[in-house]
């Protein structure tokens, strides 16, 4: 109705207005519900630290037994930077998980009866699971070092290294918050998450991509896991990073994270916030 | 009626080509208790997920404690509360923390949000099991402590949709008493119920709502007396069914209808007593095994008012 629209667009340009003021207390009440939750339930931190941990002994020594590291190289240095891109990658499936459980169960139609924010909610789900990550990257880090992996180009290269996984995992968090607000089932989107892992596989992060199928290999190659993991070695200085082919996502890695978590955050963000808003109307 | 606090005329809303509500008006006054009666799919929780800033309406306005629920939806957000279906409360947290976390988005101060939640818990009798997480608590439990993150900011209109819906008789007794509790604070309360009994507990006036619009209005007590009675009886032996229909047919001025091989049942408009029809069926030769008098459930006032909606 055109009417209702166009009455609607003040209305609606006043409440982004008053949101600003709300926006970071209603987010960091937000954040503090996420942070009281894992508070609640220590067996998840557990489950989610170990995680890291059990893939880096299960890809560094069962497959690195198996695997050779084109042009020469220790496998788990090899490897460091696909764990780095599979766990960040994988964090979307939890915010994806909470979003759902919150629409499916009445929380989210409470939320949006209340005088919130209105972007509060993915605010502070995404801003939730940015802290929540960092613990967990130093765990990672942790074990890395203790199984042999280093970096090598220099604080500023590491620092940056470790920024970009930090924004990737931001971003795809924005698309892990649309997709549970589409899902809006608790069960479905715990369907969903095994999905996740697949995703994750079909790239250079275990693997060189140089002896697939072509097909395959294209894949692969154009996967966001695969320019996280690429520009991490790079980065890093570990092993891996020439091709034997021909792949401009993988020739030119930070680049195509810069624009792999841009495309996200543009895409994502506002579709989010509208799903959230308009979900019902 | 004097100084209505929600007001609704009007209202229109469809989903794909289901038309949920059509020309949906409703008033409720300050400080009563209104309930919306209608089975599944009439429009109820559609009406209020308008009214509570939800949903916006295809056509027709409404308006909560003097604001458009749709170009004024956060004032409006300000004075309501809404308590849905599910308990929509965080399972994982403590009944404590999930009323801070609700009062600080409600931006309540923290100092207020803490002493609110303290109060409400003890008032409304959470305060053992405060410190519990959510996912120990019984339905009753949840959907009171549900129904207590509505009142943190004192609003000035609660929605309750289907309070007890699921519960059992012990659940819905502790609901309704915490209603009753609210309603003497002065809150406006409208309620959604498929159950009359509900209905009759808790409200002092009621809308029945069929397919999208309000096909009548009153108190409980005027719209059991517009329906009548309904008497049944059981006969002894199936033979007698015929004399006894001619009986009730003229008490009640309608054909009974056949509820069962021996049992017959008809609407009886009010000023029967008991005792004059047992003598008119013992009059006819009717031997009868049970003969009651009730007054009518939900269905039969449903499908009575629908009845007279569309022959009229």
């Amino acid at each position: 109705m055109t009417t209702a629209t166009a009455r609607n667009v003040p209305a609606a340009g006043r409440a982004l207005l008053g949101d600003g003021r709300d926006l970071l207390s209603d987010g960091l009440t937000l954040i503090g519900r996420e942070i009281g939750r894992l508070w609640a339930e220590p067996g998840q931190i557990i489950a989610a630290l170990a995680f890291p941990v059990v893939m880096v002994v299960l890809f560094g020594y069962v497959f690195g037994s198996a695997i050779a590291v084109p042009g020469g190289g220790d496998y788990r240095e090899y490897l460091m930077p696909g764990l780095f891109a599979m766990v960040v990658f994988t964090s979307a499936q939890g915010v994806m998980t909470r979003m759902a459980a919150d629409a499916s169960r009445g929380v989210m139609d409470r939320f949006r009866s209340m005088p919130m924010a209105r972007l509060a909610v993915p605010f502070g789900q995404t801003g939730a699971d940015a802290l929540v990550g960092l613990p967990l990257l130093a765990v990672m880090v942790g074990t890395g070092l203790l199984v042999g992996w280093r970096p090598h180009r220099g604080v500023a290269l590491t620092a940056a290294a470790f920024l970009l996984i930090v924004l990737v995992r931001y971003a795809l968090s924005w698309l892990g918050a649309y997709l549970g607000l589409v899902v809006r089932d608790e069960q479905l989107a715990g369907q969903l998450v095994p999905l996740f892992l697949p995703v994750t596989m079909l790239s250079n992060a275990f693997v060189p991509t140089g002896g697939m199928p072509a097909w395959l290999r294209l894949v692969c190659d154009w996967n966001p896991v695969s320019a996280i993991t690429a520009a991490a070695r790079v980065l890093f200085g570990n092993p891996g990073v020439r091709t034997a082919h021909p792949a401009w996502p993988l020739e030119h890695p930070v680049i195509t994270v810069l624009l792999w978590s841009a495309g996200l955050l543009i895409v994502f963000a506002p579709l989010a916030v509208r799903a959230q808003n308009r979900w019902g109307k | 009626m004097p100084d209505p606090i929600v007001v609704a005329e009007g209202l229109h809303k469809a989903f794909g080509g289901t038309r949920a509500l059509r020309g949906l008006d409703l008033s409720v006054p300050r400080g009563t208790v209104c309930g919306l009666l209608g089975p599944n799919g009439a429009g109820k929780t559609t009406a209020v997920r308008i009214l509570a800033t939800l949903s916006d309406p295809d056509a027709g306005r409404a308006a909560v404690a003097g604001y458009d629920v749709v170009r004024d939806a956060r004032k409006v957000r300000e004075r309501i509360g809404l308590a849905g279906q599910y308990a929509a409360v965080d399972e994982k947290l403590t009944g404590r923390a999930n009323l801070r976390m609700f009062g600080r988005l409600h931006h309540l101060p923290r100092r207020e949000a803490r002493t609110r939640a303290d109060e409400l818990l003890d008032r409304f009798g959470l305060a053992d099991a405060a410190d519990r997480r959510v996912a120990g608590y019984s339905g009753g439990m949840r959907r009171r402590l549900d129904l207590i993150t509505c009142l943190l900011r004192r609003p000035k209109v609660l929605f309750l949709d289907e309070p007890t819906t699921g519960l059992d008789p012990r659940g819905r007794a502790e609901i309704w008493g915490a209603v009753r509790a609210l309603v003497g604070d002065g809150t406006t309360v409208l309620l959604t119920t498929q159950y009359l009994d509900e209905a009759d507990q808790l409200a002092d006036d009621i809308a029945v709502i069929d397919r999208g619009r309000v096909i009548a209005r009153g108190t409980p007590d005027e719209l059991k007396a517009a329906i009548g009675d309904r008497l049944d009886v059981v006969l002894e032996d199936p033979s007698g069914l015929r004399p006894a229909a001619v009986v009730l047919h003229g008490l009640a001025g309608t054909d009974p209808a056949m509820t069962g091989r021996d049992r017959l049942s008809v609407p009886l408009p009010g000023g029967h007593r008991l005792a004059d029809i047992v003598r008119e069926l013992d009059r006819a030769g009717v031997a009868a095994a049970d003969i009651r008098l009730r007054r009518p459930t939900l269905d039969e006032v449903f499908l009575r008012l629908t009845a007279q909606k569309e022959s009229a």
